[in-house]
């Protein structure tokens, strides 16, 4: 009786690749993926200044004006456009691989992609308009 | 047009080599050969010692896959005249051990592909008197799609994880699990989501998508592991807040 096929796991003379630190330079899409990757940490900063917001608005108004004049500074102004161009990115790019986690299905169809990605800018528009209509309102 | 084109392949022979180099050949230019027919004029006329795989040359059997200047690629469906000018450069997969020029090892895939148990699952088996599990289109459709994978292995050679993490399940395997938990016939989604959702499993992944665009049957496996951790993560939400019974 013959013992099958036998294979050597680990052969030494196989000859094995390793992954250089510069991989995400090879094309466009890994460089694309990691700066997306890159891009929670702009969330994250975004979230930081919100809860130093939320601090200050609780330690009054004279904290408050503070926290919005350290604002202003231009090393703020700097660091806010750069986080503000990285969210858009992580937005976007997120928005647009939406219809690859989710399959809606209608009437037994799978829905189209670019309505799935279009429902998800339809919503971003209403609550940025929401968020807009509150705020102005306030303010007037 | 011109006549000839050169092709620079990767060779490697263990017994002479200690790392894989280059060598160049002069092949005919016609329009209708591929980067296979050019290896196998190689391989019959100019250089009998050049090693790789093929079979079909018609993109179903999946075992010409190499990489072609840079990507991943069936060498059956890579026309010539769409890599011009030359030289084109012919590799092996990445991230899989190389056995001999542009063959590589892939015995971690079978491996992998034996542990998600991509095939129907029963409680309890039918006997066959009573007659084939039915299906409507609307069924078949749910999964068609993952099952046209041919295990060419270019989505593992476009996916960085899988050579940074060589424990990651991996796109095709994954795919082919998610064939299985879609079809109405299976009722296996638990065991297999056991084994996925465990650190090497669809976790792994995080989206970076390269095996969907070079996937040749179009299977989208980076859609089907997102899919699979939404599924995941309800499932993962449901044992946290329904008793036993209702899960």
């Amino acid at each position: 009786m013959s013992a099958g096929p036998r294979y050597t796991l680990y052969h030494p003379g196989w000859y094995r690749r390793r992954v250089s630190v510069w991989w995400w330079l090879q094309n466009r899409s890994y460089a694309g993926f990691v700066l997306r990757e890159l891009t929670s940490v702009f969330v994250a900063f975004f979230a930081g200044v919100y809860l130093w917001q939320l601090r200050a608005l609780a330690q009054g108004p004279e904290a408050y004006a503070q926290f919005l004049a350290r604002l202003k500074t231009p090393l703020f102004l700097a660091l806010d456009a750069v986080a503000f161009v990285f969210v858009l990115f992580h937005t976007i790019t997120w928005f647009n691989l939406t219809p690859k986690a989710m399959v809606v299905r209608l009437r037994g169809k799978r829905v189209p992609d670019h309505v799935v990605v279009g429902l998800n800018y339809v919503a971003w528009l209403v609550v940025s308009g929401v968020l807009a209509f509150i705020l102005l309102r306030v303010r007037s | 047009m011109p006549s000839t084109v050169a092709l620079t392949v990767a060779r490697y022979r263990p017994e002479k080599e200690t790392e894989p180099t280059f060598q160049t050949y002069e092949v005919p230019l016609r329009k209708d050969w591929v980067v296979l027919d050019a290896l196998n004029h190689i391989k019959d006329t100019l250089d009998g010692s050049l090693s790789f795989r093929w079979s079909c040359r018609m993109g179903v059997c999946g075992s010409c896959g190499m990489k072609v200047n840079g990507k991943p690629k069936l060498t059956c469906a890579a026309f010539l005249s769409d890599h011009l000018p030359g030289p084109i450069r012919v590799e092996p997969l990445d991230y899989f051990p190389i056995m001999r020029d542009l063959v590589v090892d892939l015995t971690d895939f079978m491996q992998k592909l034996k542990k998600v148990k991509p095939w129907i699952i029963r409680k309890e088996e039918r006997p066959p008197a009573e007659g084939e599990y039915l299906q409507t289109p609307d069924q078949l459709d749910a999964y068609k799609q993952f099952s046209m994978c041919i295990n060419c292995m270019l989505c593992y050679s476009a996916c960085p994880i899988y050579g940074l993490e060589p424990g990651f399940i991996g796109p095709a395997a994954i795919a082919l699990a998610q064939r299985y938990n879609m079809d109405s016939r299976d009722e296996g989604a638990a065991e297999r989501l056991r084994i996925l959702s465990e650190h090497d499993g669809i976790w792994q992944c995080t989206f970076v998508g390269e095996c969907t665009k070079v996937c040749p049957k179009h299977v989208d496996p980076a859609g089907a592991i997102q899919q699979y951790k939404l599924t995941g993560a309800t499932q993962w939400l449901k044992s946290l807040l329904l008793p036993r019974g209702a899960r």
